[in-house]
């Protein structure tokens, strides 16, 4: 259920925006001359600060709460360092006798290397797929904001209501006719449905219509630039922080996609890394050293996208919700 | 365009510059989106219609041959038992995760908002790490907690001298909403965040001169002006939940009460992959986009209405 997901908040901050104009709460905003910082300071001459009592409360729930978020992933970083036989026979919440980098080894080896493959595949489709969709997006963004022509609020309509079709609706039906076509069981099969993003679309044509002023293409026509120069130069340019935002959610949202390459891959060669990691968690009845894999794999496979989640949370404040302020 | 007029009118110059232009620019992608968006529906659509026939005597002959089925497939999935009872699952599993995932996710976004800042960045990154790590890993993690021989959580119910079963029958569905809700309310705090972001302090400071207490705050200015997000937060869910899938499909080697029609996309992929009957499929993923248009239409209908009987809020 991942890329619904993915497009409730910059949509939902959308019409927020819109109230915005200029004026952040406190934290929002660096502590200059903003209405924020003089108001704060006169709270704390009144005394009116929130009483110790309330904030002793405050962040006891939130201490519970990161510990129900951080439990499972504290959980992950103590299993990595197991062998199959101490993560069932000791307890799980806390280490014995780790050999991190020692088991982790074994994952990245085991069978030819295979989890490296897997790794490679899933940084190819979510990158070159984010890449080419965020291209694409911009492209077709730009041109239903900046020209006329007829046709185009209906093209656009069409385009959003794609952002609500469930995804695993369309795999399905893509894979029956991907199969006739040959296409099915290629790194196509995966690519090819990455690169369309509705959504993207969405973005990019709001921020273009406020961030890329007419005046400014008018002037690059008169001096003789063709519409396609004036595009790659000044419109990718204007519009680079929709762009890093529409990059940044494609890409997780193609590397957390489990339905499609389920249904379009066979061969393991092809496999992103949660399909490979499914597959061994299946053999583990079998091969009990497979769910010392499947843990440090898991491991491995979380820890990139940890850090881009630090990136993209910077993001969600900046880039969205700043970016738009100009709409 | 101003005005679509029915007599061929011939293109300004400079329309004609920017239809061609444009058409360059939005080609490459309506490409894309044809193949990938409206190609797929047509032949759901078509497929559905249809049906495998086997020709010879007794329908044991070697040809088989696709003949038109009219709505046979639709009525075929809808008096699947299995196939209706994982619709109702997915659809009481939403009625409860959903309210209870935004209620969790609203409660964090104020309270952080009514924090002291110097811990705010630290708690947020803490609730939104989650949503990096995709439904599938987070199935397996969680599995891996909560199956017996393995799970630290029940070796310390079992020390404490009470047997829990995650993975039973009747606990197995709530286990799964844990899943989600771990998964996505720091998302989703963060959505709330973005938009509590551009409250006017200057409402803050209205209401407290007004003697409201930072509760009241919440209540009658936040909650109200967050309303937005918080409805398209509850429309995503709840598409998101109808297409649920990787959870039960990871959790199903360990539970015995998760079977192959358990939601309505797990029991379209097995008819697929397992009994390999592709116009039923097909049918049953008409059926699971229909009602996702429908409930999320729906429900966007619903809370319009109530808020033009409120005060435009």
């Amino acid at each position: 259920m991942n890329e619904a997901n993915d497009l409730a908040g910059a949509v939902a901050s959308e019409p927020a925006d819109e109230a915005a104009s200029g004026k952040g709460r406190p934290e929002a905003v660096p502590p200059d001359d903003r209405p924020g910082a003089g108001r704060r300071a006169a709270r704390r001459r009144e005394g009116t600060q929130p009483p110790l009592r309330h904030r002793i409360i405050t962040v006891s729930l939130l201490t519970v709460a990161a510990i129900y978020f951080l439990t499972p992933v504290y959980w992950l970083v103590v299993s990595s360092t197991k062998s199959s036989s101490d993560l069932f026979g000791t307890f799980g919440f806390w280490f014995h006798d780790p050999h991190p980098l020692d088991y982790l080894h074994r994952v990245l080896t085991y069978d030819d290397g295979i989890y490296v493959r897997w790794f490679a595949n899933s940084l190819m489709y979510a990158g070159v797929g984010a890449l080419a969709a965020t291209l694409l997006a911009a492209a077709a963004g730009y041109a239903l904001a900046k020209f006329r022509f007829p046709g185009r609020e209906g093209i656009f309509n069409v385009i959003l209501a794609g952002v609500l079709i469930p995804g695993t609706a369309l795999a399905l039906p893509l894979y029956l006719l991907f199969s006739e076509i040959g296409l099915a069981n290629t790194y196509w099969a995966v690519l090819i449905p990455s690169i369309v993003s509705p959504f993207g679309v969405y973005l990019c044509r709001i921020y273009a219509a406020a961030a890329v002023p007419d005046s400014l293409l008018e002037a690059a026509r008169i001096d003789g630039a063709g519409e396609a120069r004036i595009f790659s130069t000044l419109g990718l340019r204007l519009m680079t922080p929709a762009l890093v935002t529409v990059f940044l959610f494609q890409f997780v949202h193609i590397w957390n996609n489990f339905f499609l390459p389920l249904v379009m891959l066979s061969d393991s060669d092809l496999y992103p890394i949660q399909l490979g990691l499914t597959s061994w968690q299946g053999y583990a009845d079998r091969q009990p050293e497979l769910y010392q894999y499947t843990v440090g794999g898991a491991f491995l496979s979380v820890l990139p996208l940890m850090v881009l989640m630090g990136v993209l949370q910077r993001y969600w404040r900046t880039g969205l919700t700043e970016g738009s302020v100009k709409a | 365009m101003r005005r679509v007029s029915r007599a061929p009118r011939r293109l300004t110059r400079t329309e004609a510059r920017g239809a061609r232009a444009a058409s360059g620019f939005l080609l490459p992608f309506l490409a894309l989106f044809l193949l990938c968006f409206i190609a797929p529906i047509g032949y759901a659509l078509y497929e559905s219609l249809l049906k495998v026939e086997r020709t010879g005597p007794l329908g044991l002959g070697g040809e088989t041959k696709q003949v038109w089925a009219g709505l046979s497939n639709y009525a075929h999935a809808l008096e699947d038992d299995r196939f209706t009872a994982g619709f109702g699952r997915v659809l009481l599993f939403g009625a409860v995760q959903i309210p209870l995932m935004i209620a969790f996710a609203t409660a964090l976004a104020l309270l952080l908002d009514a924090a002291s800042a110097r811990w705010v960045g630290f708690f947020r990154t803490a609730f939104f790490l989650p949503y990096g790590v995709p439904g599938v890993i987070a199935s397996i993690l969680w599995g891996f907690l909560y199956v017996p021989g393995i799970s630290p959580l029940v070796e310390m119910a079992d020390s404490m001298g009470r047997h829990v079963d995650f993975l039973g029958r009747g606990a197995v569905l709530w286990s799964i909403a844990n899943i989600v809700t771990w998964q996505f309310t720091g998302y989703n705090m963060l959505v709330l965040i973005a938009q509590l972001k551009a409250v006017p302090g200057e409402l803050y400071e209205a209401a407290r001169i007004d003697g409201a207490n930072a509760w009241q705050v919440a209540r009658h200015i936040k909650l109200p002006l967050i309303r937005p997000a918080l409805v398209l937060t509850t429309v995503f869910s709840l598409i998101g939940t109808l297409q649920l899938f990787a959870e039960p499909k990871v959790l199903k080697p360990l539970s015995n009460s998760i079977d192959s029609g358990y939601t309505p996309n797990l029991a379209a992929y097995n008819e697929a992959f397992t009994s390999n009957n592709q116009h039923i499929a097909a049918a049953e993923a008409v059926l699971l986009a229909l009602v996702a248009c429908v409930l999320s239409f729906g429900f966007l209908r619903l809370v319009g209405r109530r808020g033009k009987d409120g005060d435009n809020g």
